[in-house]
């Protein structure tokens, strides 16, 4: 079962079950600190998956991020300083090497890893 | 698709639409999704989600304090997670989305505690010892389909899943 917030893309992927939540990307599961919301998204989610005897059928669930639904309008679109200006590429760039959340993280996995106890980063070469 | 979409509401976002136009006006080459021809692959469940151990794969750049940040450069490792970790140690890192919900709770993007209490109410037997992460956003669709994916299939064979959850981001 798929969970998704890009209906299109998991549609064109061919999911065999799919649950669509109509969020910003980054929220796939719910929303931060709303532990009843996310309980009914994935109880929602979980009886999808065993309603559906349809492959590649994908259920809508019945949550909306907010009243209005402005904030689709700007979801994916390029970046434009000003009317009729160039788009600006203001992607992420693809940084090759590990991105730690925080310093402490980066710490911690040399410690890790310096000691031979790796916690499961497979495919990573030491 | 089996959608209905009321007057009020817009229709979901169309993403691959968004992104050849955001490319277009780049003046990058068109992005090449993954398009699979009908019918999905389809495996019918055997036993209900209560009777079912239930594993997860989340492409939300989600890793453990101690464990190696992913890259941001078509990185095809993954992550195991221990299904009874703390989850005040999971951070996220991620090139296309913007993390700071997920960084406030983990469980935006890796709903553990969430479907740990799922279990706790009967809907799902158990969570599999580990759910695994890796990093989405990889662009060769081939290292996905070589390197990452027979990886997460093995470990998910090796773990005796019943049943699996995808959470892309």
């Amino acid at each position: 079962m798929s969970m998704t917030s890009a209906r299109d893309i998991s549609a064109s992927a061919g999911v065999p079950r799919g649950a669509f939540l109509d969020y910003p990307l980054g929220h796939t599961a719910g929303r931060p600190n709303e532990p009843e919301l996310n309980h009914s998204i994935m109880a929602d989610t979980l009886a999808a998956f065993e309603a559906i005897d349809e492959p590649g059928t994908i259920v809508d669930l019945s949550y909306h991020w907010a009243d209005s639904d402005e904030w689709k309008d700007g979801a994916m679109r390029p970046f434009v300083p000003h009317p009729g200006a160039a788009a600006i590429d203001d992607r992420v760039e693809r940084f090759p090497e590990p991105q730690y959340q925080t310093d402490d993280d980066a710490e911690a996995a040399a410690s890790t890893h310096a000691g031979r106890e790796c916690l499961v980063c497979a495919g990573v070469d030491f | 698709m089996n959608s209905v979409t009321t007057a009020e509401r817009e229709p979901p976002v169309p993403y691959i639409q968004r992104t050849r136009e955001k490319y277009d006006a780049l003046g990058y080459d068109e992005f090449r999704w993954l398009a699979s021809e009908p019918p999905a692959p389809w495996s019918p469940l055997r036993k209900p989600l209560a009777e079912s151990h239930l594993g997860l794969i989340s492409t939300g750049g989600v890793y453990r304090n101690g464990q190696t940040a992913f890259s941001y450069k078509d990185d095809t490792t993954y992550r195991a997670i221990p299904t009874d970790v703390e989850t005040s140690q999971l951070r996220a890192t991620h090139f296309a989305y913007d993390l700071t919900d997920a960084r406030t709770d983990i469980n935006c993007v890796f709903p553990i505690d969430t479907l740990h209490r799922l279990v706790g109410e009967g809907a799902i037997k158990g969570l599999t010892q580990s759910f695994y992460t890796c990093m989405g956003g990889i662009y060769s669709q081939r290292r996905v389909r070589e390197e990452l994916v027979p990886a997460l299939v093995e470990r998910c064979v090796d773990d005796e899943i019943d049943v699996v959850l995808l959470v892309p981001v």
